[in-house]
């Protein structure tokens, strides 16, 4: 099949064809990533937070929810790839036992691989690719993340940041970053003692900035409490001017970032530097020259 | 090189996943991409995983008995679903004496427990070569190949 056809017979609901699809986006195949440009953008949001707080648990029960209301939903869940071998243990679809056999959920784990940081490359035309297939919503569950990885943002139209209880005091929240830029916040595990008390914490610490209307709820992904609410939260996001041109920057910094990884002078450039021969700045001399 | 996509799949009603978990962890210090499904998947679940994940090869673990029912059952969707180019390998406690249905269901390689982790990774390395030389390997195809 042509990858051409593969671009038709995803956007005819072939589920085959759009995994292989994604399988070219991702090794940075030019034609395939042109053709997945023209999609028109479909909702997406951004599932991210600290390791461990249940943000796969949580996506499952999101897909799951919009597809029981009559919604195709593409997950996309990124785990991190070793440094040191490239290989990757992608294991969120454990967490993923509802939404694994519904024929309206598409997942597909995603590894870093070679890139920068927390967002592998390419993950803009990946979410193309699920829009072009016929998603009515795409859901981009993040790796674990810290407080300054904020790339996310530049990548889905919307924001869910996971929280758990016991994670800090007060000035946890505090701090700056990506709860700045967050649509919708939930204390996940609100089975557990203390999560009434981390959302409040929370909603104290956004009362006195721009994201004071931001909505801060409790929710317990693994007994499904708080979904409804959760969702009803999600529908109503307002845009935010303010956060725009925090996107737009991260999300032109990310694709020049995308462009010059993907070179091969980049590839030569940085065995020769780990070998000695060239300084950073010839490195990055070089890397331009291409 | 672009890694392989590996599914480590653990079909039926079984809950030990020790023998998985040090396969998928091995896999991944060798620089693949492992997709480990979690405990008590239906072999349907397993073919939509394969189908989503776009991946070449599926490793399936049983330590319940039921392997002589599942393992060529997931085959055999496999097949139905016209994904015959998947390389399907086995693991767990699986009886010398069950092992020559296995294979002939569409198995390409059984592990044991004390298998070195280099193992399978040498199977992998055949199963490359197998298919540069465009000779049978995956599910689809069987002319009795099998690893050892």
């Amino acid at each position: 099949m042509s990858k051409l056809d593969l671009v038709n017979e995803a956007a005819k609901g072939s589920r085959r064809a759009l995994a292989r699809l994604l399988t070219h986006i991702q090794q940075g195949d030019q034609e395939s990533i042109d053709s997945v440009l023209s999609a028109t953008s479909v909702q997406s949001i951004g599932i991210t937070g600290p390791p461990g707080v249940g943000k796969s648990c949580l996506t499952d029960c999101l897909a799951k929810f919009f597809a029981d209301r009559g919604e195709r939903v593409g997950v996309l869940c990124i785990d991190p790839s070793s440094p040191i071998s490239g290989g990757s243990l992608l294991g969120d679809r454990m967490r993923m036992e509802q939404s694994g056999v519904d024929d309206r959920i598409y997942i597909r784990s995603v590894a870093t691989r070679n890139s920068h940081g927390s967002i592998p490359l390419r993950l803009k035309a990946m979410i193309s690719a699920l829009s072009i297939s016929g998603m009515d919503r795409i859901l981009v569950e993040t790796v674990g993340v810290g407080q300054t990885e904020i790339g996310i943002v530049s990548m889905t139209d919307s924001v869910l940041l996971v929280d758990g209880p016991d994670r800090g005091d007060i000035i946890q929240a505090e701090k700056a970053g990506l709860l700045e830029l967050a649509d919708v916040v939930v204390v996940n595990k609100g089975d557990l003692p203390g999560s009434e008390q981390a959302a409040a914490n929370i909603r104290s610490g956004l009362a006195l900035g721009p994201a004071s209307n931001v909505p801060v709820l409790v929710v317990s992904a693994l007994n499904r409490i708080g979904i409804n609410e959760l969702v009803g939260a999600l529908d109503e996001i307002q845009p935010r001017p303010s956060v725009e041109i925090v996107k737009c920057r991260h999300r032109l910094s990310s694709a020049i970032i995308d462009e010059v990884v993907s070179k091969k002078s980049f590839d030569v450039a940085v065995t020769d530097l780990a070998e000695g021969r060239i300084s950073i700045e010839q490195a990055i001399e070089r890397v331009f020259q291409e | 090189m672009d890694p392989l996509r590996i599914v480590v799949a653990k079909p039926g009603l079984d809950g030990h996943d020790r023998g998985a978990k040090v396969v998928a962890r091995a896999l991944r210090d060798a620089g693949h991409e492992v997709i480990y499904t979690g405990l008590r998947r239906t072999p349907e679940e397993i073919i939509r995983i394969v189908e989503d994940e776009d991946a070449s090869i599926l490793g399936l673990s049983s330590l319940s008995g039921a392997h002589g029912f599942l393992f060529p059952r997931v085959c055999e969707l496999l097949r139905e679903s016209g994904l015959n180019d998947i390389v399907v390998f086995g693991g767990g406690i699986i009886p010398q004496a069950d092992r020559p249905e296995l294979f002939s269901a569409g198995v390409r390689a059984i592990f044991g427990p004390g298998t070195p982790t280099e193992e399978f990774l040498h199977f992998l390395n055949e199963v490359k070569k197998r298919r540069i030389a465009n000779e049978p390997v995956g599910v689809g195809v069987s002319d009795g190949w099998h690893w050892r």
